[in-house]
């Protein structure tokens, strides 16, 4: 899967499930914790999609707000697999 | 057995502190997490530590009486502090830490605030916040590492320096304008209510409580921390914030260490079943549990069913599900379902709930049916009743406000003299319920006040930073909740009026209101809604009507019920 394609994915799932808004414009490089978009339950939340989605397991000690706060850190992180 | 507590009537915490035996190497603490190897502290080296830090506090001048605030993450220094504090016959209170979602600045100022109002002696913080938060600050601030390099001085004062109705510590509960209140409790009031909770569990000596709950909540502070330490069993700690984004671990922790208990607010249940991945779950047991108790936010059948389903492959049994409905003003626990046995389900005529104020129960299956949990009896020592706007008592099955008497009540709201607690000597809980068999069930808050995942919120204080956001008409916003089946939980909703009709800067005044509520707040908003001028709903009277802005709001997104 390349990186646009999950890029898509992963903004899909946050701007549906978790801002409960479609058609919020997420940017790239916004800070979704830090800017009060959702709260830090979401993380583990993003884990479960990860997994269930592309299949990469990202380990706790990654799912935290400093490494997973924009989208452009979620969709790094997904590429290392 | 069930657990002997090793105090009596009369004696205070300290007492309760200074008989547990120093040559004890039984654990009273196990801090675990999803990144750092476990510590294991016995209870000779909880008590060693503690004597440490009250030498520290005494080094700082801290006199019996003296308010010293703990605004620091959950750590073995935290909890050293707190008891080292109570050992002095001071008065502590555990605040929530500066966590990377709050404006630092907006933080230290509400630091600086409460503690001006409170007349705090100290502040703990950690190394790094100590600088910028004593620059404001109208007492010292203290980085709480200091405290580990006191020499234990064994001669410190056991259990002299406080009377058994002395203020033992603060809990903080919500209050209007941001301003927290201080729930007072004297030592006499926390050590009947750890009797009379540990008599109605019953605790026993085997039992391991697990606990990921906050310190700065009461729940956290006396069933995650006070109560296993009082009672000489062991309490396996896990830090809040790490809970919420890995909440395997809890479940991790109880496999690991054989827990029996564990609190938990209602949200927590359809966090687990929802957000734990299955590899994280590979040979786990929850066999040695005997009771998750949901507590502090309206249970719902829904989010007990949920997890019974997901965990019942890990030994999850319907038997383990208690409830307890508990509140700061009151030490902790007023009722407890008997462990061992399911909560009492009532399936109730949602319609005549709602218009006539009547629990009727009617089939499962009918229509408009809605479940409720019961909450269990009273625990001994609390007198519980339903009664009506005049606080005349009401009879079963009539929905009501919920009030109770005890004999662990709080003694009153710290420095707030402009807050009498009590009615005729009775604590006015502003929920609301019934009772039915003996047992209560809560329905939900009197006022407009939102439970967000365990914790109370102020619609107005939420109003309030909305106001000041630029292109927000002032005056012009309303804050009501929304309850969630998926979370569990209500969720935060805001509508707010705006003049601009251009999508992009009604798409940045958005941002930056949700923003303002992450900086200054616990909680984050999931519902931002920005309308046209005219579009929020007036009383006659010209106020801004919440309930009817939610309903109008909740019709226009297609939400139903």
């Amino acid at each position: 899967m390349n990186e646009e394609t999950i890029r898509s994915k992963v903004r899909a799932f946050i701007t549906r499930e978790l801002i409960r808004d479609e058609h919020y414009p997420l940017a790239n490089d916004e800070g979704i914790i830090t800017g009060g978009l959702m709260d830090s339950f979401a993380l583990a939340e993003l884990g479960v999609f990860v997994e269930d989605e592309f299949d990469v397991y990202i380990p706790d000690a990654d799912l935290t707000v400093a490494k997973m706060d924009t989208l452009d850190r979620m969709v790094a992180r997904i590429l290392q697999g | 057995m069930t657990v002997h507590l090793p105090f009596h009537f009369g004696q205070t915490l300290l007492d309760a502190a200074a008989l547990a035996p120093d040559n004890d190497d039984r654990p009273a603490l196990i801090l675990t997490g999803s990144s750092h190897p476990p510590t294991t502290v016995t209870r000779r080296d909880f008590r060693g530590e503690t004597v440490r830090a009250a030498a520290g506090l005494l080094e700082l001048g801290l006199q019996p009486g003296d308010l010293v605030i703990i605004a620091h993450g959950q750590t073995a220094a935290a909890l050293f502090a707190f008891w080292g504090a109570v050992w002095l016959g001071a008065v502590p209170a555990m605040m929530p830490p500066l966590t990377e979602k709050l404006d630092p600045e907006i933080y230290f100022q509400s630091m600086a605030r409460l503690s001006r109002f409170a007349e705090a002696r100290i502040i703990l913080a950690t190394d790094e916040l100590a600088a910028p938060l004593g620059a404001i600050s109208p007492c010292p601030v203290v980085p709480i590492s200091q405290l580990a390099q006191a020499k234990a001085q064994p001669g410190l004062p056991e259990g002299k320096s406080a009377a058994p109705e002395a203020i033992a510590f603060l809990q903080h509960s919500s209050g209007t304008t941001g301003l927290q209140k201080g729930v007072a409790l004297s030592h006499g009031a926390v050590l009947r209510q750890i009797e009379a909770y540990a008599g109605s569990l019953p605790l026993l000596e085997t039992d391991v409580i697990v606990s990921w709950l906050p310190l700065y909540h009461d729940m956290g502070l006396i069933a995650g921390f006070l109560l296993p330490l009082v009672a000489g069993i062991p309490l396996v700690l896990i830090d809040p914030f790490d809970w919420v984004s890995h909440p395997a671990v809890l479940l991790r922790a109880i496999h690991e260490y054989r827990g029996t208990l564990c609190w938990l607010p209602n949200f927590a249940y359809n966090h687990m079943a929802r957000r734990i991945r299955q590899r994280d779950l590979d040979s786990l047991s929850m066999a040695s549990m005997r009771g998750f108790i949901n507590c502090s936010e309206p249970v719902r059948h829904e989010s007990h069913e949920l997890f019974l389903e997901r965990f019942a492959p890990l030994g999850v049994s319907r038997e383990m599900l208690g409830v307890s409905y508990a509140m700061a003003e009151n030490t902790f626990a007023v009722t407890q379902t008997p462990l061992g046995q399911p909560p009492a389900v009532e399936w109730l005529d949602g319609r005549r709930l709602a218009a006539e104020k009547q629990a009727v129960p009617v089939p499962p299956g009918a229509p408009n049916a809605v479940a409720m949990v019961s909450c269990g009896p009273a625990i001994p020592g609390t007198d519980m009743a339903v009664v009506d706007e005049a606080h005349r008592p009401l009879p079963d099955r009539r929905v009501g406000e919920i009030a109770i008497r005890s004999s662990y009540l709080l003694t009153e709201y710290y420095h707030r003299p402009d807050l009498d607690p009590f009615v005729d000597g009775w604590y006015l809980t502003g929920d609301m319920g019934y009772q039915a068999n003996g047992e209560l069930y809560v329905i939900g808050r009197q006022k407009d006040i939102i439970i967000n995942a365990g914790k109370n919120i102020y619609p107005q204080d939420i109003e309030a930073i909305v106001n000041t956001v630029n292109g927000i008409h002032p005056g012009r916003a309303v804050v009501f909740g929304v309850p969630d089946d998926r979370e569990g939980t209500e969720l935060i909703a805001v509508v707010a009026e705006v003049d601009s009709q251009d999508e992009a800067v009604r798409r940045e005044i958005g941002r930056q209101v949700r923003q303002a509520i992450a900086q200054q707040t616990m909680v984050t908003a999931t519902y931002v809604e920005l309308v046209d001028p005219g579009w929020l709903v007036k009383t006659s009277s010209g106020k801004i009507s919440r309930r009817a802005n939610r309903e109008k709001w909740r019709q226009s997104m297609g939400f139903y019920g």
